[in-house]
């Protein structure tokens, strides 16, 4: 037996042979419950149902064939917690701790599906008693997230069992640095931190590239509001970044490696110590891998909490020890990064696609997607939006189908107004541009980006020209401060929009933000500056009347900025319970027993408490 | 390593003491300024002791529109604190942060580690004063 812990694989064979003996026991253990404890899922209280499960499990009869794990994100995280029985791909959400049982006794035990748990289609009703039934899967395609959701993240061994590291093996034993140089040139997989730039072609410039020793980087620190898809990657599929690591250090040529973590994410950094201690004791990370005269180790480091730190020379920064400020780019990193030497840094998504590049073939990879984007690309689908999430889908796929068919559409039958791509560096696309393709080219020509991978959904309640202003505030307090454009321009900005939402914008405010976006795209030293004014372009490109309509009338067409909208009582819809009159913290609320409340508006501070307390709705914003 | 080393020292005071960064730049032979500078660069850092619980807010776009504003107001209001500042009975340290990863089940709050999915203003004051029950609840264990 070679299982973990146990030996060093010496060799090729003694991993081939281990995943056999993997495949070999797992036969023996018939059923299986997944329990997702991904972000969504966990704060849903799914850490406790996988303790449940795990206590029926033990107290099962011995020749219960059957086990628990704890994976990582589903994806569906709306539906959270979710779990999944298997073999049957049986699907169960919004699972609450006295449904344990229930599922042990009947699905496990009995062999019959616990109906009230099964997804439902919203429009036809059907249930889905499997995965592929469900319409937020159909239309996914998962590379990146293969195995998130099938392998226990703490266990070397799940993965290794899916044939994980067989990639590794591959390339150690029969191929050259330069012949996985040309496999992943011919995959033509581009850089999935947002950039977008042809992994390829980096990887080659750093092996060309003079001096050593060359460092890797893998980048996890996902700094994009409302963007998610690398911590459910480190956290639920971390040996697929290391192994990914591996492979490219093999090409470039290099032995020390580091994943940067982003500080808020105290668990990926968890799972990424335990999958490197478990890669080491198995002789996959450290000196002489599997036998061939090929070393590499990783380190892991935190980051400090600073957005600016996803930028590859303010990271190389903070990695030495420095504040995070970006450099000009004359130099490139692969010639000179971390402590002036050659680096290559990718994003954790990128290296996470790159033991399946190799184990499929670069030709496969290419297969999917446009003719310059291709693969697939995982988004955080979140907002207003029924089915928030993760999903994975082919490049070339319209925003529509995303939004529409995996998404479910708007929530609350609201009207869909914009989708946000590229985090804040990244743009508002209307509802007009829906049918655009997913492609690194296409969002940019719509004055968006691909980004990292963040799409957030927003609804006519949302007010555009507030999201200009968040963005650019946002950025603002996450400048670095280093060049002039971004540090004064940004705060000249935001003040300009701190004016319009609040009602004292001016005739020539929004020509004033187009000059000073043009600067700052000229001017700024990094991308953070470069792109920081998009959020404000793209709205001003396509909500100009909502502008027109804060500077001009002093109105917010969303009703979101306060002071420009006013609220007050429907008179046949009140009710006159009293509720907001109690609740009115400025007593602006008069009225008697069955008789329609009234705001007075002179006293009333917008603060919109009686539009929250009302239990019949009949407070409105006008 | 100096970031490690600071993040080593924060996990075990709570906070940066200023004897302590002293130390450490007389060990590393760096100056106390370069370690003042990554101190407030970074916004993980502190140089002020924390309450005795965690409390962070998610700031992030999409907890923004779904309210989060309105939550981070309510709290500062109903606890007399400030984002980043510490209640005045250092019950709780109150953070504002730009993201914590869970958008899907937004808005988020995390106290101590566990995660709250889809806070309102209400259940965000409500789970806080849970704290400060809890914290009654221990002092009286302590006397007893």
């Amino acid at each position: 037996m070679t299982l973990l812990g146990q030996k060093r694989l010496s060799n090729f064979v003694e991993l081939e042979r281990m995943t056999e003996e993997l495949l070999h026991m797992r036969v023996a253990s018939a059923k299986s419950i997944h329990v997702c404890t991904g972000p969504g899922c966990a704060a849903k209280g799914s850490d406790k149902i996988y303790e449940l499960f795990c206590e029926a499990v033990k107290e099962a009869d011995a020749d219960v064939q059957v086990q628990a794990k704890g994976v990582g994100c589903h994806g569906l995280c709306e539906c959270g917690p979710i779990v999944l029985v298997q073999p049957g791909d049986i699907f169960y959400q919004r699972v609450e701790e006295p449904d344990v049982a229930e599922i042990f006794r009947e699905t496990i035990l009995g062999g019959r599906f616990v109906e009230r748990l099964l997804y439902e289609d919203p429009v036809t009703g059907q249930k889905a008693d499997t995965v592929d039934k469900i319409p937020f899967y159909k239309v996914q395609q998962r590379i990146a997230l293969a195995y998130n959701g099938l392998i226990d993240p703490t266990k070397i061994t799940e993965y290794i069992a899916e044939g994980g590291y067989s990639a590794l093996a591959k390339v150690l034993s029969s191929m050259t640095p330069e012949e996985v140089l040309s496999e992943v040139e011919v995959s033509g997989l581009r850089g999935r931190g947002g950039g977008g730039f042809p992994t390829a072609r980096k990887w080659r410039s750093c092996r060309e590239a003079e001096g050593s020793p060359k460092y890797v980087i893998g980048n996890g620190d996902e700094g994009d509001p409302g963007a998610f898809m690398d911590r459910a990657i480190m956290e639920g599929n971390p040996h697929s970044i290391i192994e990914g690591m591996l492979i490219g250090a093999y090409a470039i040529g290099s032995q020390h490696g580091y994943i940067y973590v982003r500080n808020e994410y105290p668990l990926s950094v968890v799972r990424l110590r335990e999958a490197i201690e478990q890669a080491k004791q198995l002789g996959l990370l450290g000196e002489n891998i599997l036998g061939s005269s090929f070393s590499f180790d990783i380190r892991i480091n935190r980051g400090g909490g600073a957005f600016v730190c996803g930028e590859s020379t303010a990271l190389m920064a903070s990695l030495e020890g420095r504040t995070g400020e970006p450099r000009a780019k004359y130099v490139h990193t692969v010639e000179s990064g971390l402590w002036e030497k050659p680096t290559n840094l990718n994003n954790v998504e990128t290296w996470a696609n790159v033991p399946q590049i190799i184990n499929r073939g670069g030709k496969w990879f290419a297969s999917i997607g446009t003719e310059k984007s291709k693969g697939t690309k995982v988004f955080s689908l979140v907002g207003k939006i029924k089915n928030t999430g993760l999903v994975e889908v082919p490049m070339g796929i319209t925003l529509r189908r995303i939004i529409d068919e995996i998404g479910g559409g708007v929530r609350d039958g609201k009207r869909f107004k914009a989708v946000q791509t590229g985090g804040p560096s990244g743009g508002c696309i209307p509802a007009e541009h829906l049918d655009a393709r997913v492609d690194f080219d296409e969002l940019t020509k719509l004055g968006s980006m691909m980004g990292s991978g963040g799409m957030i959904v927003m609804d006519e309640d949302t007010c555009m020209v507030n999201v200009a202003r968040y963005f650019t505030e946002f950025l603002l307090n996450e400048s670095c401060g280093k060049c002039t454009p971004c540090r004064e321009g940004l705060a000249q900005m935001t003040h300009i929009l701190n004016r319009i939402t609040k009602g004292d914008g001016e005739v020539g405010d929004v020509e004033e933000l187009g000059t000073l976006a043009e600067l700052l795209e000229g001017t700024a030293l990094c991308a953070l500056g470069k792109t920081a004014a998009n959020p404000v372009m793209s709205t001003i490109r396509y909500f100009r009347d909502e502008y027109n309509a804060h500077i001009l009338d002093r109105r917010c067409p969303a009703k979101e900025c306060r002071g420009l909208f006013r609220y007050e009582i429907d008179p046949d819809a009140c009710k006159a319970c009293g509720i907001c009159l109690k609740n009115c913290p400025a007593d602006a609320i008069t009225g008697k027993k069955k008789v329609p409340h009234v705001i007075n508006q002179e006293k009333c501070t917008l603060c919109g408490t009686c539009w929250e307390k009302c239990p019949f709705t009949a407070v409105l914003k006008v | 390593m100096l970031i490690p080393m600071m993040q080593d020292l924060q996990a075990e005071c709570g906070y940066l003491p200023v004897e302590k960064l002293r130390c450490l730049a007389g060990r590393l032979n760096v100056p106390l300024s370069r370690i003042y500078a990554v101190a407030t660069f970074y916004a993980s850092f502190r140089l002020a002791p924390k309450g005795a619980h965690e409390v962070t807010l998610c700031m992030g776009t999409v907890c923004y529109l779904k309210g989060s504003p309105r939550i981070c107001e309510a709290i500062c209001k109903e606890f007399q604190v400030e984002p980043g500042g510490t209640t005045r009975d250092r019950l709780f340290t109150f953070q504002a942060v730009n993201c914590m990863g869970a958008c899907a089940v937004a808005p988020v709050m995390v106290v101590d580690g566990k995660y709250y999915d889809g806070v309102t203003p209400a259940s965000a004051i409500e789970i806080l004063y849970e704290l400060s029950k809890d914290k009654a609840t221990a002092q009286k264990e302590n006397k007893a």
